[in-house]
């Protein structure tokens, strides 16, 4: 479409500007992390630190105070680690093999099964948070990471079921049935059939929930014990905690931390983070 | 065929662990819940019958109602917003734009945050001693005042501003693959008879991309509905209780405060809101998807 050049300029100042202010909180937050609290006092607020200071960020890592342990975030994000990556394989392996099943092996109420799966993905948790804390402290394993990892897993199924379910209904049947009249049974299918092809969804899917995972704060914040708190609870406590003078740099250092491994997918990542996303619009 | 007999229970007995997860944690914990909801139940469950005390007490609470008209400023704020920067934004970036990846990963990397960070991240900016106010006054408008994160009259705003920052890329990205999925051929006959650009786009290319705009809505709706960790993290509900939403109202009742039953109450509220809302858009949804 013809446009003249003014309109042109026009076009491509409004965009640079809307990236800016997507960039601006996070400019603000880094410059922020590497200042001394006397520049952070005087100084403007979108300038970048004069002399440069990595201590608030030791600071944060290692003995800044969250709630009464003042051992920084990391022995939480060690307890976010331990807690996402068994969350994001179990949830996404089951995930597979039920989109598996409730595509190519079909059987009378499976498209029932699925629909009633999918109403997992749209309550509000705070539904199932009550009986949920009963639960986990009747088995033992409230206050725990297991705890959190068995939360995760449930309610993330109806999730990884949905993506597997939604790209397997576009492998041909043909394919599944020309193998099982050559006697191929249902995991051998699987894994010689399926498997080969869903590398992209499986990236989908492990980016999804480990997005999720490593992001929640609500089942953090309602099953964790202070021992297991995930690093976004963590992150809550230590803003404030305040002994004495209010230490932004190492608030800002810390969000920072926290938002690192979800940034860092993003950034290596950000094809399939952005197809989980649609996808799972789609199921609207 | 001969089909060994163990396909024929092998599918079942896969699906029979998520379905049974689905039926206890998801249909069975509503149950509880909302049985819960209708007993005695303060600090511990308590199966007595009170019928419907427990929402009398809900009803009566002014805090309960301040967290709904928040969650109606918000969510109204936060959707409609969101909705018409995404749009802008997918506009502007659907017109052969030179970096066009680049730009797009940039609006959209607030999406990969946790509400947490993002909350943290604009209380710093939002800060009425230090942050843009100071700056503003710096640039010398040195009357410049903006301290709606302690102004009770509009601290939930500043919910909003965070909450628009973290999703319009999102939106953004939804409506740029809805665009991408216009008929070419309907705006070159529309280009031929002499329409404009900004016509095409209000009369044929917007109209056609109403199950985006549904999809984002839903999607939308649900975050707000659910938003709890954005104002924890911003407001924290405050200052005192102005910035309360229903979230943080049912976790403060069932966790901190020991009244089980009236945070079951607000729960169940929770979820009727989620299904009216809910309902309605996926009607319409699958409505307009048939006259199609």
């Amino acid at each position: 479409m013809a446009m003249n050049r003014v309109s042109r300029f026009f076009l491509y100042f409004m965009l640079i500007l809307a990236a800016l202010y997507a960039l601006a909180p996070m400019w603000v937050m880094l410059s922020t992390s590497l200042k001394t609290l006397d520049e952070i006092r005087e100084g403007s607020l979108i300038a970048a630190p004069h002399a440069p200071t990595i201590e608030p960020w030791l600071k944060a890592w290692g003995t800044a105070c969250s709630g009464v342990r003042c051992e920084g975030l990391k022995p939480f994000f060690l307890n976010s680690l331990l807690m996402t990556i068994p969350a994001v394989l179990i949830s996404t392996l089951v995930g597979a093999l039920n989109g598996y099943a409730l595509t190519h092996w079909r059987f009378r109420g499976s498209d029932f099964l699925f629909t009633a799966l999918l109403v997992g993905c749209f309550i509000p948790f705070q539904v199932v948070l009550l009986p949920m804390a009963r639960l986990l402290g009747a088995v033992g394993i409230s206050d725990s990471v297991f705890g959190l990892i068995f939360v995760h897993v449930v309610y993330g199924l109806a999730f990884t079921t949905l993506f597997f379910r939604n790209y397997y209904i576009g492998v041909p049947g043909e394919l599944v049935k020309a193998a099982r009249v050559d006697g191929a049974g249902f995991f051998t299918i699987f894994q010689r059939i399926l498997l080969p092809i869903s590398g992209p969804i499986f990236m989908v899917c492990v980016i999804w929930q480990f997005t999720q995972i490593w992001n929640d704060f609500l089942f953090g914040v309602v099953f964790a014990g202070s021992d297991s708190q995930p690093v976004t609870v963590a992150l809550n406590n230590l803003v404030r905690t305040s002994t004495g003078v209010k230490e932004y740099n190492v608030d800002m250092a810390a969000a920072i931390i926290a938002a690192l491994p979800t940034l860092l997918v993003y950034i290596v990542a950000g094809k399939y983070f952005v197809r989980g996303l649609t996808a799972g619009a789609v199921k609207g | 065929m001969a089909i060994p007999p163990s396909d024929r229970w092998l599918p079942k007995l896969v699906l029979s662990p998520t379905l049974a997860a689905s039926l206890l944690f998801v249909y069975g914990f509503i149950l509880i819940t909302i049985a819960l909801s209708f007993t005695e139940s303060r600090l511990l469950p308590n199966w007595e019958w009170a019928g419907l005390e427990r929402y009398d007490e809900l009803f009566d609470n002014e805090r309960f109602w301040v967290s709904a008209k928040n969650l109606a400023i918000f969510g109204s704020l936060f959707i409609g917003i969101s909705l018409v920067v995404g749009l802008l934004m997918a506009i502007l970036l659907d017109q052969k734009i030179r970096g066009e990846g680049f730009l797009r990963a940039i609006y959209l990397y607030p999406m990969a945050l946790s509400f947490i960070v993002t909350g943290n991240a604009w209380k710093w900016l939002l800060n009425p001693g230090l942050g843009l106010e100071r700056i503003v006054q710096q640039w010398g408008w040195t009357s410049f005042t903006f301290d709606w994160l302690v102004n009770p009259d509009r601290a939930i705003y500043t919910v909003v501003i965070a909450g628009v920052w973290q999703s319009s890329g999102f939106a953004m990205a939804l409506f740029l693959a809805g665009l991408r999925g216009v008929d070419s051929e309907i705006i070159k006959a529309a280009q031929v008879d002499g329409a404009s650009l900004p016509t095409i786009y209000r009369r044929i290319i917007i109209p056609s991309l109403r199950p985006v705009f549904f999809s984002v809505t839903l999607i939308l709706a649900h975050i707000a509905i659910k938003s709890f960790d954005l104002v924890m993290a911003l407001t924290g509900g405050g200052p005192g209780t102005s910035s309360d939403v229903p979230a943080i109202f049912m976790y403060q009742f069932s966790f901190t405060r020991g009244q089980l039953g009236v945070g079951a109450a607000s729960a169940v509220m929770m979820l009727m809101t989620i299904v009216a809302v809910m309902v309605p858009l996926m009607y319409a949804e699958a409505r307009s998807g048939r006259d199609r």
